[in-house]
């Protein structure tokens, strides 16, 4: 490969660790205003698992990107396996307790299966 | 946990050799050190936090993973940029619900990679997960954009379809 086209390799790269930030960054503050606007616990859950969890891919793929390190990213790789598995987990734990303790309020659900099913 | 259902830790050599290779790329370098260390972490770890036994009843089938995660990773994306567009479209919020669906597969495993991923997609994260009679309640954010309860029950049982023709089950002997 000439010098000419590695540094156009570099610039394609940059670029796309560019937008993969950016996205990254507003999927990252999306799901921070979700977080503070949704209504209530389990709605906010939503906000923590999906775009946070995206958000966080796509920041951790521009730094890979841009640092181009196979030590880095296989050490990103590993943060993006454990965010994976830990964040629905967490989310799911949360909304249980919320729910079994009584914290969240009927009028919030359309529809509620889970306590119809209790009552009857 | 009765000592019956407590595996022999030298049968757990997988889990160490992933445990180790965590731990070196954790350090970031390979080197006789940290291999070495990394060894005797993991074999501490499966040594003193014993898990229980999980049957494995399944096999991987390679097409059908590639499907689960091709359309799990389509989802992702689409699932995080409607719930961005939730988040800051004015007005007020969206009007979800809990939603019961019965799974078809009676197998833990199954029911646990099922729930695990409907938590990131589609629009729904899992309250509750009874195993004994196989009823995983979601909450949906927005119950008009994933089609009412009906359209949840379809999306979960399809996903359930998927995880079941990436991992099918080995026939009951």
């Amino acid at each position: 490969m000439t010098g000419v086209g590695q540094d156009v390799w570099n610039l394609v790269a940059d670029v796309l660790a560019g937008a993969c930030l950016l996205l990254g960054a507003f999927l990252a503050f999306s799901a921070g205003v979700g977080v503070l606007r949704f209504g209530h616990l389990l709605a906010r859950m939503h906000a923590v698992t999906k775009p946070q969890v995206l958000g966080l891919i796509l920041l951790l793929l521009g730094v890979a990107l841009r640092v181009r390190s196979w030590s880095a990213v296989a050490m990103l790789a590993l943060v993006v396996a454990f965010q994976l598995l830990t964040s629905p987990v967490a989310a799911h734990m949360v909304g249980r307790a919320g729910f079994r303790t009584g914290k969240v309020r009927p009028e919030d659900l359309e529809v509620d299966d889970l306590t119809d099913e209790r009552a009857g | 946990m009765s000592p019956s259902t407590r595996r022999a830790p030298w049968r757990q050599w997988p889990a160490v050799l992933v445990l180790a290779a965590i731990w070196v790329l954790l350090w970031g370098s390979l080197s006789w050190g940290t291999a070495l260390l990394g060894l005797a972490v993991a074999v501490a770890v499966v040594w003193f936090l014993p898990l229980p036994r999980v049957a494995t009843s399944w096999t991987i089938r390679p097409w059908g993973l590639c499907v689960l995660v091709g359309r799990f990773g389509a989802d992702l994306v689409v699932a995080s940029f409607q719930v961005a567009w939730l988040a800051l479209r004015p007005g007020p919020g969206p009007r979800g619900g809990v939603v019961g669906v019965r799974l078809t597969h009676p197998g833990t495993t199954h029911q646990v990679v099922t729930a695990e991923l409907a938590s990131l997609v589609p629009g729904s994260v899992v309250v509750e997960l009874r195993p004994h009679d196989r009823t995983v309640y979601l909450h949906v954010l927005d119950l008009a954009l994933a089609g009412g309860t009906d359209g949840v029950r379809r999306d979960i049982r399809a996903l359930e379809a998927r995880v079941l023709r990436a991992f099918p089950p080995k026939k009951e002997s």
